[in-house]
């Protein structure tokens, strides 16, 4: 669609340049997180729970301290009291105080001269545990008789009689859903359920931090969020977040379980009680899985009202979710606004509640709700597509969301491209192709907000015409390489001419982590406002040097230009010549610019897969992937279409075959890769990706985030796809074989 | 830890028998360097065996058939056409172990000590036959594989004793041999069912056959009773369906993370006759 707000024909956004981390990365030159160290540094371990639920009665660390090497030992009696709010749940959390509250909990930790002497350490430190009954099931937290696992949890929005392991409430709603269900042909009403997920980094967290005596400190960690670590970590240690400074490493993954704290400030703990030698901490995977954040689980009913021609009349949900053992981490707050976020619908009633659980403490997770969300209502729909026969495609463009709609949680949408994605996906080769035997077909859309946020950026002119761009959203999906994009096209210099640094706390105003995919849309949107000012200084010293007036200067192709004919007769002034100069016209030249990021774009995305199950062991092969989701502008479309593949590949693992198992004893049981089971390569074809592009007229180049919606329509999309294939629908993820054939003898009888 | 490299297996048995805390025997490691790493054992002695003369080799026996050295890698053993030719579903149960990284350390003798029921390639040399020749103490005793696993992490090897060579009979004519394991994914996985069949043709019709069962019991168990399905038969679908029926009786699997009872039994049917056909395809000379 054409429109004359937006600009195109652009010289290098939507170019595949190499990424500026390619090089690095390809050959090992780049340093992650556990790659950092320090002389004098010492290594640390972490002392757990075994037990999902305990009272740590003792805590006896002197066999520990008595090793030669040892150099200490912190436990919660070394952290600062009276913390109130998330700071309390965040030093709960690093650091178990009178109880354990999940299998993994860290309940103490040491530092030594060595890593295996760090860990023959912690394997003496005797913990005395008084076990108390525990709870991990979502619906099973909420049951009569359920040991209530933190009495007062409940905030003030939980109605009168709830459990006591119901921590939020919330409702919201418009139109007559009754009458809306009246008036439809055909009202289904069912049960979802999703396990949880981890977001399955690569890389495990891991940091190293330094403290002295006078509480100053410094850290090295892999985070999306050096702000945020730098905040959580000052507080959990009773310090001030000035005297701590935060660097960022290159980061191997993090879905938004980066944007937080889980062992980073005992760094710090043991460091100051070490005097002050800098201290390294890296996790186990087993760790990363034990008490690192996964995603909630969540248990959720359905209810929609059809027409015989696929009119949606009423939608309701009440979705019950638990993020662990901590209040305010599962998403509720996200789920229900994305449930009915797709669609036009005049009547809905959501409804959630909060449950905290034996689990660890959950952290965001691309998109965090919505893949839930999406499993619940968009299989549901597809049920009653099937039902009525009717296209899913069709059935989306009837009822789907556009520009204009007021959204299903308030707020109207300004310019929005879910139609567009359907249209690109009904039109799409793979919609057409004929299915064969044990072969199904599924298709939903998802939906995320995307975010803006607080985001400070500055921009330096180098003496010889390059640019140094500083932000301080460290770059998991290639947003280096996007903001150096809109950086060149917007001072007209090529690619290579621009460096864009993540730099640490010390550099820039504080900014918020690299979540709700908002790296290329905020920190972009900033250095294309730092470049912009950093252009009207360079017309300013080119007017000044010409004497003529500064708005008779004007910026295009890297150079200063006089402004039409009235101006003056003078040949460009081209940014190396102004670098070059800048000393003696009047001093180095930047543009910085801050700000809480606003105008932006929501995003939206279509999904059609198709798969074979094996009828005689319930496996599922994925034969084709499709994803077409709308970017906005796609400034680096190699990125795009990576984040749109990597989201697809974690909702196809979350819909298969992840899942956090517990046993009867309320401890994990599969903290390893081999049984936590992310998709591998070969599980998965070349998925296929279409990049719609309706410019957000909130972005200078018109970008939304990309980076979360891809994981949202997989869940009921793969769901779907085996209930084509099999005629049996799987309610409860994951897909996994025994599930799946389990269903399938079932309907044979 | 005392890390010890004997050359001789009459020296490793010796240091075997003296030592008196955890011992653990290295031969690729795949199993023991992790489970250190882990923290789920920390042997007092570690005795590598890689040292010994002849452990790398696959050679001949006099009789036709294989005697392969406890430190052969899984890649070599796929590397190698004759065993290929004569003993292919042995080395597809081998090749499936880890990623191929760990192909290039892993070995069968490892696989079979470890004694996990899962162990891919212990249900294809039990089907073909294969035994181990196990030296102790007091000398050398040979013992077929089936007799080696004691239950999940545990043998029936002796104080002192440790594997010095597996030995896979000759092949002879109008043979074939398959194994098949479900995971849920397509690899780096560990096996929910295993299934190998061995089996020779007179003709169209089975005269000899062996049906091992892995994961779905506390060691893999060698099933008589699915033998006896198909010994006779051409492998027509009443055949296949006794076979199946066979396995699910057989199988005695346990519920746990990684599938169900019910699930493990019913695949156990599946991939028994799944196996069954590779194998009669390949004794008939058909590529499979």
């Amino acid at each position: 669609m054409a429109r004359d707000d937006v600009k195109t024909g652009y010289k290098y956004v939507g170019t595949r340049p190499n990424r500026p981390d390619g090089l690095d990365k390809v050959t090992g030159r780049a340093r992650y997180g556990a790659d950092f160290s320090l002389p004098g540094m010492l290594h640390a371990a972490v002392v757990r729970s075994p037990h999902a639920h305990a009272r740590i009665v003792k805590i006896d660390a002197s066999k520990a301290l008595a090793l030669d090497g040892v150099k200490a030992v912190v436990t919660r009696a070394d952290l600062p009291t009276g913390l109130t709010g998330e700071d309390l749940n965040l030093q709960d959390n690093t650091l178990a105080g009178e109880k354990a509250l999940y299998d993994g909990h860290s309940v103490a930790a040491v530092a030594a001269t060595s890593q295996l002497l760090a860990q023959d350490a912690a394997r003496l430190i005797e913990v005395t545990y008084e076990v108390l009954p525990h709870v991990t099931d979502v619906d099973a937290a909420m049951a009569p008789g359920a040991p209530v696992i933190r009495p007062g949890v409940a905030d003030y929005s939980v109605p009168e009689g709830m459990h006591g392991n119901v921590a939020r409430y919330m409702e919201f709603g418009h139109g007559d859903v009754e009458a809306g269900f009246a008036a439809a042909d055909i009202v289904r009403e069912h049960t979802y359920k999703t396990e949880a997920t981890h977001q399955g980094y690569i890389e495990p967290h891991a940091a190293v931090g330094q403290m002295g005596e006078d509480g100053r400190g410094e850290m090295w960690v892999c985070t999306q969020g050096h702000w945020y670590i730098r905040r959580m970590s000052a507080a959990v240690l009773g310090i001030e977040a000035a005297n701590l400074r935060v660097t960022p490493s290159e980061i191997g993954g993090g879905f938004g379980g980066k944007t937080t704290i889980f062992m980073e400030p005992l760094t710090l703990a043991l460091s100051k009680k070490a005097g002050g030698r800098p201290v390294k901490l890296v996790m186990s995977r087993s760790e990363v899985l034990r008490a690192t954040g996964p995603t909630a689980s969540a248990s959720m009913d359905v209810k929609l009202g059809m027409k015989k021609d696929g009119t949606i009349t009423a939608g309701q949900v009440y979705f019950r979710m638990q993020g662990g053992a901590f209040p305010g981490m599962s998403p509720i707050g996200e789920a229900l606004p994305c449930a009915f976020a797709c669609y036009d619908i005049a009547a809905l009633k959501h409804e959630a509640v909060e449950v905290i659980a034996n689990r660890p403490k959950a952290a965001a997770y691309r998109a965090p709700g919505s893949p839930m969300a999406a499993f619940a209502v968009e299989s549901l729909v597809d049920e009653m597509c099937r039902e009525l026969g009717l296209d899913p495609i069709e059935v989306r463009l009837k009822n789907g969301a556009k520009n204009g709609s007021k959204s299903s949680y308030g707020p109207v949408y300004n310019v929005i491209g879910l139609q567009e994605t359907l249209e690109a996906a009904k039109a799409h080769p793979n919609y057409a192709i004929p299915l064969g035997k044990n072969q199904g077909r599924g298709v939903a859309s998802g939906f995320w907000f995307n975010h803006g946020g607080e985001t400070s950026v500055s921009l330096a002119i180098g003496e010889d015409g390059t640019a140094t761009v500083m932000i301080g959203t460290p770059d998991i999906g290639g947003s280096r390489a996007s903001i150096g994009l809109m950086v060149a096209e917007t001072l007209g210099i090529p690619y290579e001419d621009v460096r864009v640094n993540v730099v640490e706390t010390g550099a820039l105003g504080v900014n918020e982590p690299t979540h709700g995919s908002r790296a290329t849309f905020a920190s972009g949107k900033a250095a294309v406002l730092a470049a912009g000012q950093a252009i009207k200084e360079m017309c300013k010293r080119a007017a000044a040097e010409w004497e003529i007036d500064a708005e008779a200067v004007e910026w295009k192709d890297g150079a200063a230009h006089p402004a039409g004919p009235n101006a003056g007769k003078f040949p460009p002034m081209t940014i190396g010549e102004i670098g070059s100069k800048m000393g003696g016209s009047g001093g180095p030249i930047s543009g910085h610019h801050e700000v809480t990021a606003e105008g932006v774009g929501a995003s939206f995305g279509t999904h059609v897969v198709d798969v074979e199950v094996d009828p005689e062991t319930g496996r599922t092969t994925i034969l084709r992937y499709l994803v077409v989701q709308d970017a906005g502008t796609a400034i680096h479309p190699a990125y795009v279409e990576g984040q749109y593949q990597g989201g697809a590949a974690q909702g196809i693992g979350w819909a298969l075959n992840e899942e956090y198992v517990y046993g009867a004893d309320g401890r994990l049981q599969n903290p390893v890769f081999l049984d936590y089971r992310i998709p591998v390569a070969s599980d998965l074809p070349m998925i296929d990706t279409v990049i719609v592009e309706v410019p957000n007229p909130g972005h200078p180049y018109g970008v939304r985030g990309v980076g979360e919606t891809g994981i949202t329509p997989p869940l009921p999309a793969v769901a779907s796809a085996i209930a084509g294939a099999t005629g049996a629908r799987i309610r409860s993820l994951p897909c996994s074989p025994p599930k799946v054939l389990a269903a399938i003898k079932a309907l044979k009888g | 830890m005392r890390y010890h490299t004997p050359t001789s297996f009459a020296d490793a048995a010796a240091i075997a028998a003296g030592a008196s805390g955890t011992l653990r025997f290295l031969a690729g490691g795949t199993d023991v360097l992790v489970q250190m790493r882990a923290g789920m054992v920390q042997p007092d002695d570690l005795i590598d065996l890689k040292h010994i003369p002849g452990v790398d080799k696959i050679e001949r026996t006099a009789e036709g058939g294989w005697r392969i050295g406890v430190a052969v890698p899984g890649i070599v053993l796929g590397g190698h056409a004759d065993l290929v030719r004569d003993w292919p579903g042995v080395v597809e149960g081998m090749n499936l172990v880890g990623s191929t990284q760990v192909q290039g350390r892993a070995t069968l003798a490892g696989n079979l000590c470890n004694g996990s029921p899962a162990a891919d390639s212990v249900p294809g040399l039990i089907a073909a036959g294969a035994t181990v020749t196990v030296t102790g103490p007091n000398g050398s005793r040979d013992l077929p594989v089936e007799q080696v696993p004691a239950g999940p992490g545990k043998t029936n090897l002796a104080k002192g004793e440790v594997i010095s060579a597996i030995t896979l009979p000759p092949r002879g004519k109008n043979g074939g041999d398959a194994y098949l394991r479900f995971i849920p994914r397509t690899e780096m996985d560990i096996a929910v069912v295993g299934c190998a069949v061995s089996l020779r043709l007179d003709g169209d019709k089975v005269v000899e056959a062996r049906v091992a069962l892995g994961a779905v019991a506390p060691t893999v168990l060698l099933s008589e009773a699915c033998a006896r399905a198909i010994i006779g038969t051409t492998l027509d679908d009443a055949a296949l369906g006794a076979l199946a029926k066979a396995a699910e009786g057989e199988a005695k699997p346990i519920s746990d993370k990684r599938g169900t009872k019910e699930f493990r039994i019913a695949v156990a049917g599946v991939l028994a006759r799944r196996a069954a056909k590779i194998a009669y395809d390949r004794a008939k000379g058909l590529k499979a």
